[in-house]
């Protein structure tokens, strides 16, 4: 098998008094699309963010490529690493969030470029061609100019994922990327994530979009209350899911 | 009506001469207070507490007590203690610490009005919380700025004719000297309106010039 890029060990997390993510377990291989499926509230968004650490993990840690991720375990507590490091690591880690977070003051290629000039330190005509080249991949090429606020959700969708991968991230994470969107428009962003997966990216996907999961995941994760319940290939979880949870999920999301 | 013109050539040379040190005592005032209320209200939203008291505490006292109050404690106290200043850069300071502790609070709320997801957007690309300021948050802030800071600014404009009271001569000073000279009560005061309020009208004008400009985005 692949190398692992995203390996958990042991992650907690609470906010308050409320644990919300109670123990997790989990590896993801280059180039594997693991598929996050679960109840609302089960902590699949929190998982997501303690990878890039938008959330500080309260125990356990993450590595990435190796490299334990926002704090270090040290004589038993954990101590936050220099900034410029996490900056460093959520740079190699692509991110896209439920509701786009465009920069509305950008243009699409502006919000594109942004962080291959400001932190890649890219040359701004390097990057307006590479910001281009993305704009393409993801079938926007003529919205270039236009302020997100002119877009469709589906292309501003579009947009964030050209934005993170601007960076030419080692893994992408996605946080259901087409729960905000109409219907008719989700097509075209998930068509947009199978083509990545095609050509090996490694992604975590959250979602709701049972057929992506079926179609593109390599594997299925189910958390329900803060755990994983069950995880195995596509076929399996969709096919003979072993857990009474996860038969009651599946049975009330595919009906 | 020929009184009224001769009134009038008599009192406009005065008038502009102490507009020209009210428009000095705003412009450097609004330039060091905005300069200072950024300061303080990245400061206040920061999480180092060593950040967040300090600036706390200028905004409280700043905006808690009187403006008059403040002026007179920079001109008159201060040299008490051996800071003696300038009765111009009193004004200065004092102009610029009290619009500062305003500006902080207009900042803040313009800072804390921007979505969570914006800063998160930006440093999941791995930029850092300052450039992510910098770049994505401040710059969204300025169209909800602009309006409160209209505001600051006529208030600054305005607020300066206290400035007389640590012998600063600037319009309302001359508007007065004007007035005790020749009794002209009515005639001096309607245009001493006038040209503060030319002053605080072009400030909205270019406000919503500058509104205009910042809405194409959508
Ligand atoms: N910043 C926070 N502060 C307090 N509680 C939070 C915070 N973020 C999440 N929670 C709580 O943690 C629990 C798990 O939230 P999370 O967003 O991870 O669930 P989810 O599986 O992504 O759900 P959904 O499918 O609705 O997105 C919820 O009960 C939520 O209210
Ligand atoms: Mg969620």
């Amino acid at each position: 098998m692949a190398e692992p890029i995203i390996v958990i060990e042991g992650l907690k997390k609470s906010f308050g008094k409320l644990e919300v993510l109670k123990g997790i377990d989990l590896t993801v291989h280059r180039g594997e699309v693991v598929v996050v499926i679960g109840p609302s509230g089960s902590g699949k968004s929190t998982l997501l963010r303690c990878i890039n650490f938008l959330e500080q993990p309260t125990a356990g840690r993450v590595l990435f490529q190796g490299e334990e991720v926002g704090q270090r375990l040290v004589d038993g507590r954990l101590v936050p690493l220099p900034e410029k490091v996490l900056d460093a690591q959520r740079a190699r880690m692509g991110m896209v969030f439920q509701r786009f977070n465009l920069f509305p003051h950008m243009t699409a290629l502006e919000n594109v470029i942004e962080a291959p000039v400001q932190v890649r330190k890219m040359p701004r005509a390097e990057a307006e061609q590479l910001g281009l080249r993305l704009l393409r991949r993801v079938g926007l090429a003529d919205k270039a100019g236009q302020y997100p606020n002119f877009l469709s959700g589906g292309q501003q969708q579009r947009v964030a994922i050209a934005r993170a991968l601007a960076m030419e991230p080692d893994v992408m994470l996605f946080d259901e990327p087409t729960s905000a969107l109409d219907p008719e428009l989700v097509g075209e962003v998930l068509q947009v994530m199978q083509d990545l997966a095609n050509d090996g990216m490694t992604m975590v996907v959250v979602t709701h979009e049972m057929g992506f999961a079926r179609e593109v995941g390599d594997r299925v994760i189910f958390m329900d209350g803060g755990l994983i319940v069950e995880e195995g290939p596509p076929e399996q979880i969709f096919g003979e899911p072993r857990h009474q949870r996860t038969r009651e999920f599946l049975s009330k999301v595919l009906h | 009506m020929a009184k009224f013109i001769n009134h009038t050539i008599n009192i406009l040379p005065v008038l502009f001469e102490g507009l020209g040190v009210t428009l000095k005592l705003t412009v450097i005032s609004a330039i060091f207070g905005t300069l200072l209320g950024l300061l303080a209200a990245l400061a206040r939203i920061s999480r180092n507490p060593l950040l967040s008291a300090p600036a706390a505490a200028y905004v409280n006292l700043f905006r808690g007590t009187p403006l008059l109050l403040q002026l007179l404690t920079i001109y008159n106290a201060l040299p008490q203690v051996g800071i003696k200043i300038p009765a111009f850069q009193a004004a200065v300071l004092g102009y610029s610490l009290n619009a500062g502790a305003y500006i902080a609070e207009i900042v803040r709320a313009a800072i804390q009005s921007i979505d969570r997801g914006q800063m998160e957007a930006a440093r999941s690309l791995g930029m850092s919380y300052g450039l992510a300021m910098r770049r994505v948050i401040l710059p969204q802030t300025y169209r909800r700025l602009l309006p409160p800071m209209v505001n600051e600014l006529s208030a600054l404009t305005k607020d300066t004719s206290l400035a007389s009271t640590i012998s600063i001569l600037e319009l309302m000073k001359y508007s007065n000297q004007f007035v005790s000279r020749t009794n002209l009560a009515w005639q001096t005061y309607i245009w001493t309106a006038a040209f503060y309020m030319v002053v605080t009208m072009s400030l909205s004008a270019l406000a919503s010039r500058m509104e205009k400009k910042l809405e194409a985005r959508g």
